[in-house]
């Protein structure tokens, strides 16, 4: 017995050390998990607030940003009717995305569209999709990219201004954005999307946040819409002066401001990323505002407060593909190239081939989205965007400066089927829309005013 | 009783006013117009579209005075109103048949 008891002192230590090391280690891990989901918790907070955010921004560009940009820009009895194209569509294509609009651009469907998953939000709750935005639920994500669904449309009607039918334009815009924006938006964004370098792309093309989806197919479409509905009644000749510049430009520096949810919203996270894409967007904006108003003051001796916020919206949109993959220098040279191309397409070019884009949407939209959608392909760093590896876990070189020129092919790829779809799309659907209804408002509800023709009131009763 | 049409410069309007209360003229009717005599207008661009402004803003003033005292208020409306360069502007004077005051139903020049 006494031979026993010599070892059960060691052994109760041993006994009760192992117990109490249990015990640790167990409060050890559980605290780490905490720790964890703690962090987790934290990063989705962070995430979730800057995209909500996002969202908000992303709106006010369309109401009131757009809204007063192009309603300053038409003669005042025409001030409702274009503000009224803006707005509408935060009503109408909210409903169309709602019921089948998301599916059609995010589920998981073919390279070229998205399946009906989705109908009517099936599925889309607060527990984030991996494929879009791991850390948001994936409800912000949808609204997130409904904001620009609704703008993509609105700015279309920069070129129809001043002339076109009310009802026909609410037919025009749900066809387009079924046939035209779901489309490519699925191609560039979605899961398997044709375009999609992050998400089993063929053909990986980079658009950060829509130079191709959003600037191409609205300003390409936009050209097509001024040439098939023709010039407006005494177009040239009659002066056709903005009526209030000032709006226009209260709505320049809102859609400057709502831009940085566009573009640094796109990083779906408040990271780095973000912060890139900020600074690109910003950079952008201010170069090419210098851009155009140092272009008109060699070609006209004055610069204008017209010029200055029409190029900084053409920076804006070139800088919109490359925010989330280019440098900051690069982000103010893309700037001031998209600045001086726009002048040029605005100016010389428009006045060369006789077309009435109203509000410039093809000179701005389509051109600079083309610039910057190529420019992408050249300034595409992976020092600013890793997210592309290789099996090993490396980030794999981008664009031209990353030592991969044949990027700019496929950038090119992407701007030639932008390119293609708006112009056939829209072609279609007008045909279609003025068929059934008739796209163009008549020559006398045209001089009237569409404020008083379509919609029954008037902008401005200064003397009631 | 005779009619007086005064087209000035905008800015021109205050001493106008000023110099006519001082000779005690106070009834006057002022209207913003446009036009141009051969004062030239100015250009103004807008993405690259030239428009010529003709049309320049001018005030026209319209005063109904005594006969015997139009030369005095022509006079002293034209001195007030000069700067000495194009677009200072023309006075037009033209007969009235009558004046008739809306309160008191007087009329002639009782009525001025």
């Amino acid at each position: 017995m006494k031979s026993m008891c010599k070892y059960l002192l060691p052994i109760l230590v041993a006994l009760s050390a192992s117990s109490l090391w249990a015990d640790t280690a167990t409060s050890v891990d559980a605290r780490l998990n905490a720790l964890d989901a703690a962090t987790k918790s934290a990063q989705l907070s962070g995430d979730n607030a800057w995209m909500l955010t996002s969202c908000a921004l992303v709106l006010l560009m369309t109401g009131p940003g757009l809204a007063l940009f192009y309603g300053g820009l038409v003669r005042s009895k025409n001030v409702l009717s274009t503000m009224m194209h803006s707005f509408v569509l935060m009503g109408v294509i909210t409903v169309l995305w709602a019921v089948y609009g998301y599916s059609l651009a995010f589920a998981e469907g073919t390279p070229f569209i998205g399946d009906f998953r989705y109908l009517f939000l099936n599925g889309v709750g607060t527990a984030p999709n991996p494929d879009y935005g791991a850390t948001v639920p994936h409800e912000t994500y949808m609204i997130f990219q409904l904001m620009f669904a609704i703008i993509t449309p609105a700015l279309i009607s920069g070129a129809f201004a001043e002339r076109m039918k009310f009802s026909a334009m609410l037919l025009f815009t749900c066809l387009w954005a079924t046939v035209v924006y779901f489309p490519m938006a699925h191609m560039v964004w979605g899961k398997g999307g044709f375009l999609n370098a992050f998400l089993g792309g063929k053909v990986p093309c980079f658009d950060f946040a829509g130079g191709t989806v959003v600037h191409i197919t609205s300003g390409v479409s936009a050209l097509v819409c001024a040439l098939y509905l023709g010039k407006r009644v005494g177009f040239p000749r009659e002066p056709m002066k903005p009526h209030n510049l000032v709006l226009s430009v209260v709505g320049a520096c809102l859609l400057w401001f709502g831009w940085f949810g566009f573009n640094a919203g796109s990083a779906v996270s408040a990271s780095g990323l973000a912060a890139s894409a900020f600074v690109a967007t910003h950079f952008g904006a201010a170069a090419a505002a210098l851009g155009w108003m140092f272009a008109e003051w060699v070609k006209h001796g004055k610069p204008s407060m017209l010029g200055g916020i029409s190029g900084a919206v053409a920076g804006l949109v070139a800088i919109t593909p490359a925010s989330g993959f280019v440098k900051p220098f690069p982000a103010l040279l893309i700037g001031f190239i998209a600045g001086i191309v726009c002048y040029f397409m605005v100016t010389t070019v428009k006045s060369r081939f006789g077309y009435d884009d109203t509000l410039d949407a093809f000179g701005v939209h389509g051109a600079g989205g083309t610039v910057g959608a190529l420019l992408t392909g050249v300034f595409a760093t992976n020092l600013i965007n890793d997210s592309l590896k290789d099996s090993a876990g490396k980030a794999l070189p981008l664009g031209w400066v990353d030592g991969h020129p044949g990027q700019v092919v496929n950038q090119l790829i992407a701007v030639v089927i932008a390119w293609g779809l708006a112009i056939v799309g829209t072609l279609v659907i007008l045909k279609i829309v003025d068929l059934v209804i008739g796209v163009r408002a008549t020559q006398d509800q045209e001089r009237e005013g569409l404020d008083l023709s379509m919609h029954g009131e008037e902008g401005y009763n200064l003397e009631a | 009783m005779k009619k007086i049409e005064a087209i000035i410069q905008p800015h021109k309007l205050d001493e106008v006013k000023e110099a006519l209360k001082g000779i005690g003229v106070d009834g006057m009717t002022i209207i913003e117009v446009r036009g141009h005599g051969r004062q030239k207008g100015h250009k103004e661009v807008y993405r690259g579209m030239e428009y010529q402004v003709d049309l320049l803003p001018k005030i026209k003033l319209e005063l109904v005075v005594p006969d015997a005292r139009l030369d005095e208020i022509t006079r002293t409306l034209s001195a007030s109103a000069r700067t000495g360069k194009l677009g200072d502007g023309k006075i037009f004077v033209s007969d009235v048949m009558d004046a008739i005051r809306i309160r008191n139903d007087d009329t002639g020049e009782a009525a001025l």
